[in-house]
């Protein structure tokens, strides 16, 4: 008790508290969005714009192929759905603290409620979300999507999740981030707390898909144990004003692994402030970060983070910016810190703009200059991310085809 | 097919290829000899078109049109087609891809693949970490598909293992054949050439017409490419200078 009361003290102290990157919005500007919603039992009853707004994002309606829904409204839970019960536990955040007593040694640990404005705020307000996990031992063969949406204009959402790997167990999610048509400024903040326990695998990818005027910051941490993976997926592909996140992942235990691919393009207009950051706390512990990004007329600041404390790491690091318009930024920051002996970290980096060799390459071949740029573009992109829907790949090849009409 | 008109070539200011004049006829297969640093390969990069190698004087004319302004991508269109020493690391972009692409006629590549030993390489990205012969096997798939009427090809053989160049040369006649058996035909159906050799193994398997031999960026003499084939392997390229300069 006395715990929560000095956490909460701290908070309200951080509530004007500036994130050390970003553009800083001010929380004032947004009405906090509405803890109230009605239940939607069955997605595929949503209107079609709505349904289509999902699946844009990775997110099936009809649930084909996934072994639990969550959507989120606003401020609020509006669908929970489980398949798989005996590989899957889903439900709010909310439900979970009061149905398991343990689940509180899980919350607000990883993430502290005074790093910034936007997590200190989530704290205050008790925010909802997700909480799933994945018992001993069980491996879904399918994977659990969430959705987080922005359904009224000007608001800001606040987003508390946690996810559970238990030992051995093995868990795919998909996370998609979107706004209702219609809603073009808004404020989201996500924060999510995840644990890979010993020897289980989480797959974790996270499509956004936002509007012009909406500033995103996510707040990501990962404890992973040993023999634990963890694999992320973050891809953003259209305009947005500001993103700005910097998952961390703490590799905790003995043989701990994780690679961390972010995709994202950055139309004029739109901040794109994404890093990851890997922490090699044990030894014999791996991870790849791959950043692939493009600006159109937007700025990305790509920062890859590497620390290593224990003997018989490995990392890699790879950030490679493609610059298809003059307006546009890229700026890489690799950092990369041994602080043991026995260490082999080490960083790419390239910026600039696609090599002309490589589109005379292709049109010898007899293709056009803009299917030359296509091909080239999709293949920057393509990090081999598995199980998204027909509906978001479709999405995604059409956002890329425009993005090559505009490099001509 | 193909004329070269006094062609002039400069790469970054500085000058390459000396008024080129060089006709390659429709169904004929040509071969380019000459010393490293001659131009031979710049010559193959500026009749398709590639950026950097800036045409100063003279003209390319291409099945009668004149192509020497025309992107690279128009004259792969009027059915040229070229196989470079080095092409480019192309991250991300697979082998199949870029076939169902270029296959867009609808012809089948997998088979072909399987006789150039390429299947396994379908689902890599084009060029990366590739060898040597992977490369000229790759590029001979793509180019059998493109299947264009004029082909140009630097060093075909080179870095190619013993075993791999029976493939790759017999692949390379039957591109070149375009199937036809009658040599008294193939004026009206088998393809236009020009390749680049410095070991002249690919003349085991392509009957080249005539042989070019290219020094400074000028050509020097033109003949019979076998006979001149043994005179540059007896006497190297030293002779070809010495004979230039009698005529001077």
């Amino acid at each position: 008790m006395q715990d929560e009361l000095s956490l909460k003290k701290k908070a309200e102290e951080a509530l004007k508290k500036s994130a050390v990157y970003g553009e800083d919005f001010n929380l004032d500007d947004y009405e906090i969005a509405s803890k109230g919603t009605k239940i939607t039992k069955d997605l595929t009853s949503l209107s079609a714009e709505d349904q289509k707004t999902l699946l844009n994002v990775g997110i099936v309606p009809n649930e084909e192929n996934r072994s639990g829904t969550f959507v989120m409204l606003n401020n609020a839970v509006s669908h929970t759905s489980v398949k798989q019960d005996d590989a899957v536990e889903l439900m709010s955040i909310q439900d979970a603290l009061k149905r398991y007593d343990w689940v509180k040694d899980y919350s607000w640990k990883l993430v502290k409620p005074d790093a910034d404005k936007y997590t200190a705020t989530t704290y205050l307000q008790n925010a909802d979300g997700y909480f799933i996990r994945a018992p001993a031992g069980k491996k879904s063969t399918m994977p659990v999507q969430t959705c987080l949406l922005i359904g009224s204009k000007d608001v800001s959402q606040t987003v508390h999740n946690i996810i559970v790997v238990e030992e051995g167990a093995q868990l795919d999610v998909i996370t998609g981030c979107s706004t209702k048509t219609g809603v073009e400024k808004g404020l989201h903040l996500g924060i999510s707390e995840i644990y890979v326990k010993k020897g289980a695998t989480l797959n974790f990818t996270m499509i956004h898909n936002w509007a012009e005027q909406i500033g995103v910051r996510p707040r990501t941490v990962v404890h992973v144990e040993e023999d634990g993976t963890y694999i992320n997926n973050y891809v953003s592909l259209k305009p947005v004003r500001s993103i700005q996140t910097y998952p961390t992942v703490l590799l905790e235990g003995k043989g701990a692994f994780t690679r961390l691919n972010s995709i994202g393009v950055a139309h004029p207009g739109s901040e794109l402030d994404l890093g990851s950051k890997v922490i090699f706390n044990a030894p014999d512990t791996k991870a790849e970060l791959i950043s692939r990004t493009i600006t159109t007329g937007g700025k990305v600041i790509a920062r890859g983070e590497m620390i290593g404390n224990a003997n018989g790491v490995k990392g890699h690091l790879e950030c490679h910016g493609l610059v298809l318009s003059s307006e546009g930024t890229q700026r890489a920051i690799p950092i990369l810190e041994a602080n043991v002996e026995d260490i082999e970290l080490s960083h790419e980096a390239a910026v600039g703009r696609i090599a002309r060799e490589q589109i005379e390459y292709l049109m010898a071949r007899g293709l056009t200059e803009e299917e030359a740029v296509g091909m080239i573009v999709r293949g920057f992109l393509d990090v081999g991310i598995q199980g998204i829907p027909d509906e978001l790949k479709a999405s995604i090849d059409e956002t890329i085809a425009k993005i090559g009409e505009k490099a001509l | 097919m193909l004329e070269i008109q006094n062609l002039t070539v400069e790469i970054g200011g500085r000058r390459i290829l000396n008024g080129i004049n060089l006709n390659v006829e429709a169904g004929f297969k040509n071969v380019l000899f000459g010393p490293n640093g001659a131009g031979k390969s710049a010559l193959l990069m500026t009749l398709m078109g590639f950026t950097g190698y800036k045409v100063v004087t003279g003209k390319i004319i291409f099945k009668g049109e004149d192509i020497t302004n025309m992107s690279v991508y128009e004259r792969a269109q009027m059915g040229l087609g070229i196989m470079t020493q080095r092409p480019p690391n192309m991250s991300g972009v697979k082998l199949r891809s870029l076939l169902d692409v270029i296959s867009k006629n609808g012809s089948n590549y997998i088979e072909l693949a399987e006789t150039l030993d390429m299947v396994r390489f379908l689902d890599r990205d084009v060029n990366v970490g590739f060898s040597g012969g992977e490369i000229k096997r790759s590029e001979l798939l793509q180019l059998s598909i493109q299947n264009p009427d004029m082909v140009l090809l630097d060093e075909p053989e080179s870095g190619v293992d013993l075993v791999s160049i029976e493939q790759l040369g017999s692949t390379i006649k039957n591109l070149l054949t375009g199937g036809s058996k009658c040599a008294g035909k193939r004026r009206r159906h088998g393809k236009s050439a020009l390749i680049i050799t410095h070991t002249g193994q690919v003349l085991d398997y392509v009957d080249a017409d005539r042989g070019f031999i290219l020094c400074n960026g000028r050509v020097m003499c033109s003949g019979n490419p076998r006979e001149m084939l043994d005179d540059i392997k007896t006497k190297g390229y030293v002779e070809c200078v010495k004979c230039k300069m009698n005529y001077l």
